[in-house]
């Protein structure tokens, strides 16, 4: 058995974390750019569109995470790719995000009020234009509480790439306890790390509801 | 690519599958009971008189919607032991899933008591309630009605989260894919279908608490 000290298993954990933050970046990121196509598919004008928009979403918001980690990590061999579970992580959380940013946007775009549309077109501008100068700002700006409480939820949900063998900072934690047996002290220095990641976006999110006018 | 789907195994998964589906069921349907219950004394008391007892709640609040189900799993099934706090799997499941819901759902509470206006408990107090009787007859059946659609988000959250228990080795529907791939090696079929039923049970679950809301709590409630 390896004598670990307290600081030694903080110390640890504490360079297990920048692989959850990484993770983290990655899967806001790319699940903005994922998010925006299905936003687009979600209030297009082709009927056809807007029903994969609202199936991927149901598909990706009524199925559990960790369901859809396993299907990545065992469904992309199966296409002949070979997946890291780095990939398969980052690949999951992508499309969880995805189908949430997504949602949220929806609701931006949908709470402007119909005239915002109509001076749009007034001025002359088409659909695309329309929505990068009017539409889009304005939801993205209405919406930023509910993205940011988004985060905090995804930053949680790098917890279970742990399972398909991602090495973060649960994963981490695991390998240690199983060192040293030490449970009580591992997880809950785990359990603060996450708290002190977490907390201060949690604020944020409050700080910018509370900041919101009320329509 | 040399790889075809086979379903054959289905025939004989059945049962299991059916078994894992129902515990994943019983694990919501106590959570939901004990946490809203839960959550309904979290709410109140923060709300109330006693400054140490709010204190207590918004931290519990705080510390568990700040970090990870998953953690919260390991450290009671893991982590109380040492201390002398040993549960059995289905016990350790239902109290991380317990304390994990009253948490959002203390919010979610909180907000619906914040929702119903003051007037109303003025009148019950001036018609000769008791305060207990104004909270319980009152306040909170307006209170309820008005967060029910954020009630029913979060049972959903909260069922799709437990495929995460198959971790400490509790036999629901998660945990039975991972013995059924492990068994036909047919592990992206196992998830697939797994996967689907996990979605039919969500969207069954809404339907009925929206539906079941409606006759118990009246019209209004979507």
């Amino acid at each position: 058995m390896i004598e670990f000290t307290f600081w030694d298993i903080l110390r640890n954990l504490i360079f297990a974390t920048r692989w959850t933050l990484l993770l983290s970046i990655v899967a806001f990121g790319g699940g903005a750019v994922v998010g925006l196509l299905i936003l687009f598919a979600r209030i297009s004008k082709h009927p056809w569109l807007r029903r994969f928009g609202a199936g991927y979403i149901a598909l990706f918001q009524g199925t559990p995470l960790l369901m859809q980690l396993f299907l990545m990590f065992f469904g992309l061999p199966m296409l002949g790719f070979r997946i890291e579970p780095w990939t398969a992580a980052a690949l999951g959380l992508t499309f969880y995000a995805s189908a949430y940013l997504a949602e949220i946007w929806r609701g931006g775009v949908e709470a402007l009020p119909r005239g915002q549309w109509d001076a749009g077109a007034s001025l002359g501008l088409h659909y695309l234009q329309e929505l990068r100068l009017v539409i889009l700002p304005q939801a993205f700006a209405i919406t930023r509480p509910p993205a940011v409480g988004f985060l905090v939820q995804l930053i949680k949900s790098t917890a279970l790439t742990s399972i398909i063998g991602f090495e973060e900072l649960l994963r981490t934690a695991n390998a240690i306890n199983n060192a040293t047996f030490e449970p009580f002290t591992v997880y809950g220095l785990v359990a603060v790390i996450f708290f002190v990641l977490c907390y201060p976006l949690t604020q944020y999110a409050r700080m910018l509801e509370r900041r919101m006018p009320a329509h | 690519m040399g790889y075809s789907l086979d379903f054959g195994w289905l025939r004989d998964a059945a049962g299991a599958i059916a078994h894992g589906a129902a515990m994943t069921l019983l694990l919501i349907a106590c959570t939901t009971v004990l946490g809203i219950l839960i959550s309904i004394l979290g709410a109140a008391a923060r709300r109330g008189r006693y400054s140490l007892l709010r204190k207590a709640v918004a931290i519990y609040v705080e510390v568990i919607r700040n970090t990870p189900f998953l953690v919260q799993l390991f450290f009671i099934f893991f982590g109380l032991p040492t201390i002398g706090i040993r549960l059995d799997p289905i016990v350790a499941a239902i109290l991380a899933m317990t304390l994990n819901m009253a948490a959002y759902t203390t919010e979610i509470v909180g907000a619906g008591l914040d929702a119903v206006p003051r007037g109303q408990s003025e009148a019950a107090l001036a018609l000769g309630l008791r305060p207990r009787q104004v909270f319980v007859k009152i306040i909170l059946p307006q209170a309820l009605k008005v967060i029910f659609p954020a009630l029913t988000s979060q049972v959903v959250i909260m069922m799709l989260e437990s495929a995460v228990v198959s971790q400490i080795a509790v036999r629901e529907l998660a945990h039975e894919a991972d013995l059924l791939q492990a068994r036909t090696f047919r592990s992206f079929e196992t998830y697939l279908v797994v996967t689907m039923i996990y979605l039919g049970l969500s969207m069954a679950i809404r339907r009925s608490l929206v539906a079941g809301g409606r006759r118990v709590l009246g019209a209004g409630v979507s």
